[in-house]
C-alpha cells in the first residue's frame, strides 16, 4: 500500500490545522454560513436532514487494518458507532456534530486518511477493482497506477475550477468489476499487440438526470503518456464544458454534444500540441517502478497443500460450502483466496458497518489478509489475501459478527443509497424499500441466481439504478413516493442502460412488483443466461406485458 | 374536515447539525411541539424574526415549512420534514 511521505503528512497536518482554525471562525459567528459552506465541503464535511455529514476518500477502495480500526475509533466516539460505506468506494458518517470534526480530521491524518475532495467540483476519489493486486484474472495491479493518478489530479491548479466534479476510474481485468462505462474517464489497462502496457481512455460515462455510457476516445495510449493524455482530455473539458448550466456541465454532455468524434480530434490536437510540457508529464518506467514497490503483494507463503483441507470442510458443512460458492473469489497466487464478506444481511442496512465489525474485520485482516481490506463499490467489503486453510475459521468469525452472509451478486446483495431517510437531496426513502425486497428474494436467490437490484433516492442515481439488472428510482409524486422501475440494466463490460417498464408504482408495491418481473425472467431465460442476457433477447415488452397484465 | 395549514421555521442547530425549530423571542428547540406557529399570512414575518440577531446564529439555514395539528402534534406536511421531526424511519446499525 502507498504509504504517505513527510510532504503528505505536512500537508495534511496544515490542512486540518486550517480547517480547526476555519470551524473556530463560524463557531464565533466570524464567517457566514455562505462563506464557511465550500470550506466546510472541501474537507468532505456536507449538511443532511438530521446532522453534518463526513464523507472520507477511501483512495481505490484500499485500506490497512491500521486505517479501518481509525474509521471504527471515529465512528465509536464521535458517531453513532457506525459507518456507512457508499458506492464510491468511500466511507460517510451520518451523526457528526461540526464541532467534533477538526478532532476527527486531526485524528484520520494519522492514519493517512481525509475528507479532500470528496465534494465540489473537483476531481473525485479514484476508484478501481476492488480484487486489484489479487484477482487471478487482472493483468497487472492496477492502483500503482490509480496513486500515480491520484497524485497527479490531487489539487491540481490548472483544474481546481472544473465546471464539474470529475470522476477517474482505473481496471485492469477483462471482467470489469469496476464500473468503468459509467465515470466521467475511464483507464482500462491494456497491452498491445508488442506487448507494451498502456491504456485504452474511455470518457463521458456517467449516470444522475442523463445516464450516458462513457466511449472510448483513445484504443491505446502507452502507459508513458497517460497523464499527458489524460492532461488533454481535461483541458478540452476545462475549456468547453458548460458552466451557465449545472444540469449540462458534466463531461457526459460535453462529449454527447460535441460527439465523440469532435472530442477525439480536440483531444487529438492539444496532446499533439503540448510540446516540451509532454516531457513534463511524462510517466517513466523508474516512477512507475517505483510506485509498484509500495504496492508490492505479500510474501504468499507455500499454500498448496490447502486445498485438500478445504476440500474436507466444504463437503462437511453445506452452509459453508454455500458462502465459499458465492462469497469466495479466485485469487492469483495458489492456495490463496479473495473473500467478499458482504454488508448485505437480509433487513440490515446496505453499506453500513458498525464500529465493532470494522475492528473484527481489522483483526481478521491482520490474522489472515496480510492487513489489507477493500471497499467495493456494491458496497461490501473484501478481504483480498485468505489463505484457503483459513477460510472456515474465518467464515465462523465472520457469522458470528453477522458478516458471513452468503448472498455476492444474489438478489439481496441490493446497492441502495441511503435516500430519504438521511440525504438532503433525496425525494424518496430507499433503504426501506431494500429492506422488504432483501428479505422478501433471500428465500429463493439461489433458483434466480445472479441478479443486480440497485436501488436510488433521487434522479442523482448515487445507486446506480440505471445499470442495475433491475433498478428502482424513488421520486416523489404529489406528495407520496413513488418508485420508477427500469429493467435490463448492466453495469459490467457489457454495460447498458435499463429501460423503464412502465408507470411508477407506490411503495407498497414494489416488492410485488418486482416479484412479477423476477418470475418473468425465470420464465423466459435460456439455460446459461443472466437477467441482462435474457433482457437483450426478448427485449422490454414481455415485462412490461407482465405489470400491464397484473393491473 | 381539512386540517389548517400552519407555518414554522426550522433549521439545524450549528454547532452539531440537530434538526431545531423557532419557538420566538429568540429560542430554538428540538422539540417541534414547541414550534411557533403561525398563519399562512404571517409566515414572511416569522422566518424574518427567525433569521435577526447577531452571529452566530443558533440556526444553519432557516426554512419556512408548513405543518397542522394534530391535538397536541405538530405535524409537517411534507414527508422530508416528518423524517426530519421524527429521526430515520429505519433502526440504526451502531454498535
Amino acid at each position: 500500500m502507498y504509504r504517505y511521505d513527510d510532504f503528505d503528512r505536512k500537508f495534511l497536518e496544515e490542512r486540518v490545522a486550517q480547517y480547526r482554525d476555519q470551524v473556530r471562525r463560524r463557531l464565533a459567528g466570524q464567517l457566514s454560513e455562505d462563506e464557511f459552506r465550500s470550506l466546510r465541503l472541501m474537507n468532505g464535511l456536507y449538511l443532511q436532514l438530521h446532522a453534518y455529514m463526513l464523507r472520507i476518500s477511501i483512495p481505490y477502495g484500499t485500506l490497512s487494518s491500521a486505517q479501518l480500526r481509525g474509521l471504527a475509533y471515529v465512528a465509536r466516539r464521535w458517531d453513532k458507532g457506525y459507518g456507512h460505506f457508499t458506492t464510491r468506494q468511500n466511507i460517510q458518517y451520518h451523526w457528526i456534530r461540526l464541532e467534533d470534526t477538526p478532532d476527527i480530521l486531526a485524528h484520520l491524518a494519522t492514519v493517512q486518511l481525509h475528507g479532500i475532495q470528496t465534494s465540489g467540483n473537483s476531481f473525485r476519489n479514484i476508484t478501481t477493482d476492488p480484487f486489484a493486486g489479487a484477482a487471478a484474472d487482472e493483468i497487472e495491479d492496477p492502483r500503482p497506477y490509480g496513486e500515480i493518478v491520484r497524485q497527479w489530479s490531487a489539487l491540481h491548479p490548472e483544474f481546481s475550477f472544473l465546471p464539474r466534479k470529475f470522476k477517474i476510474v482505473l481496471n485492469a481485468a477483462p471482467d470489469d468489476r469496476a464500473a468503468v462505462k459509467i465515470h466521467d474517464l475511464g483507464l482500462n489497462l491494456r497491452r498491445d499487440a508488442k506487448g507494451e502496457l498502456g491504456f485504452e481512455v474511455l470518457v463521458g460515462g456517467g449516470l444522475g438526470r442523463t445516464p450516458i455510457l462513457a466511449q472510448t476516445v483513445r484504443d491505446f495510449i502507452p502507459r508513458r503518456d497517460v497523464l499527458a493524455y489524460i492532461t488533454a482530455c481535461l483541458r478540452v473539458y476545462n475549456q468547453y464544458g458548460r458552466r451557465d448550466n449545472l444540469f449540462k456541465s458534466r463531461i457526459k454532455i460535453l462529449v454527447q454534444s460535441l460527439g465523440i468524434e469532435k472530442y477525439r480530434q480536440e483531444v487529438e490536437a492539444e496532446f499533439a500540441a503540448m510540446g516540451a510540457e509532454r516531457d513534463e508529464l511524462d510517466l517513466p518506467d523508474a516512477v512507475v517502478a517505483a510506485m509498484q514497490a509500495q504496492f508490492a503483494p505479500p510474501a504468499y507463503p507455500d499454500a498448496r497443500g490447502d486445498e485438500a483441507e478445504l476440500s474436507r470442510a466444504l463437503a462437511a458443512e453445506p452452509d459453508f460450502a454455500r458462502w465459499v460458492k458465492y462469497n469466495v473469489k479466485p485469487h492469483k497466487a495458489a492456495g490463496h483466496a479473495i473473500v467478499v464478506v458482504s454488508l448485505k444481511q437480509p433487513g440490515r442496512i446496505t453499506g453500513d458497518c458498525s464500529a465493532s465489525q470494522m475492528e473484527l474485520l481489522a483483526e481478521l485482516a491482520d490474522k489472515l489478509s496480510f492487513g489489507e481490506i477493500r471497499i467495493t463499490h456494491d458496497q461490501n467489503m473484501v478481504l483480498p489475501h485468505v489463505r484457503k486453510a483459513a477460510l472456515y475459521d474465518l467464515w465462523l468469525r465472520l457469522g458470528a459478527a453477522e458478516l458471513a452472509t452468503s448472498n455476492i451478486s444474489l438478489a439481496s446483495d441490493i446497492i441502495c443509497c441511503p435516500g430519504m431517510d438521511y440525504c438532503s437531496l433525496a425525494t424518496a426513502r430507499s433503504i426501506p424499500i431494500s429492506q422488504a425486497l432483501a428479505t422478501n428474494l433471500a428465500k429463493r436467490e439461489e433458483e434466480i441466481g445472479p441478479l443486480q437490484i440497485k436501488i436510488s433516492g433521487c434522479i442523482n442515481a448515487c445507486g446506480h439504478h440505471h445499470v442495475g439488472h433491475i433498478g428502482i428510482l424513488g421520486l416523489e409524486k404529489n406528495g407520496a413516493e413513488s418508485y420508477q422501475i427500469t429493467v435490463g440494466g448492466s453495469d459490467n463490460a457489457q454495460a447498458a442502460l435499463g429501460g423503464i417498464v412502465g408507470p411508477a408504482v407506490a411503495a407498497h408495491e414494489v416488492t410485488a412488483t418486482v416479484d412479477r418481473l423476477i418470475d418473468t425472467y425465470l420464465r423466459l431465460r435460456h439455460a446459461g443466461e443472466q437477467f441482462p442476457d435474457t433482457y437483450r433477447r426478448v427485449g422490454l415488452a414481455p415485462f412490461k406485458e407482465a405489470l400491464y397484465v397484473a393491473r | 374536515m381539512v386540517d389548517s395549514v400552519f407555518k414554522l421555521v426550522t433549521g439545524n442547530r450549528l454547532r452539531d447539525g440537530t434538526v431545531i425549530y423557532f419557538a420566538g423571542a429568540g429560542i430554538w428547540t428540538p422539540t417541534i411541539a414547541e414550534a411557533r406557529l403561525v398563519e399562512e399570512r404571517d409566515g414572511a414575518a416569522l422566518l424574518a424574526d427567525a433569521q435577526a440577531g447577531s452571529p452566530p446564529h443558533p440556526a444553519v439555514a432557516p426554512t419556512l415549512i408548513e405543518a397542522t395539528r394534530d391535538g397536541e402534534r405538530v405535524v409537517p406536511v411534507t414527508l422530508r420534514e416528518r423524517i426530519r421531526a421524527g429521526g430515520p424511519t429505519i433502526a440504526h446499525s451502531g454498535g
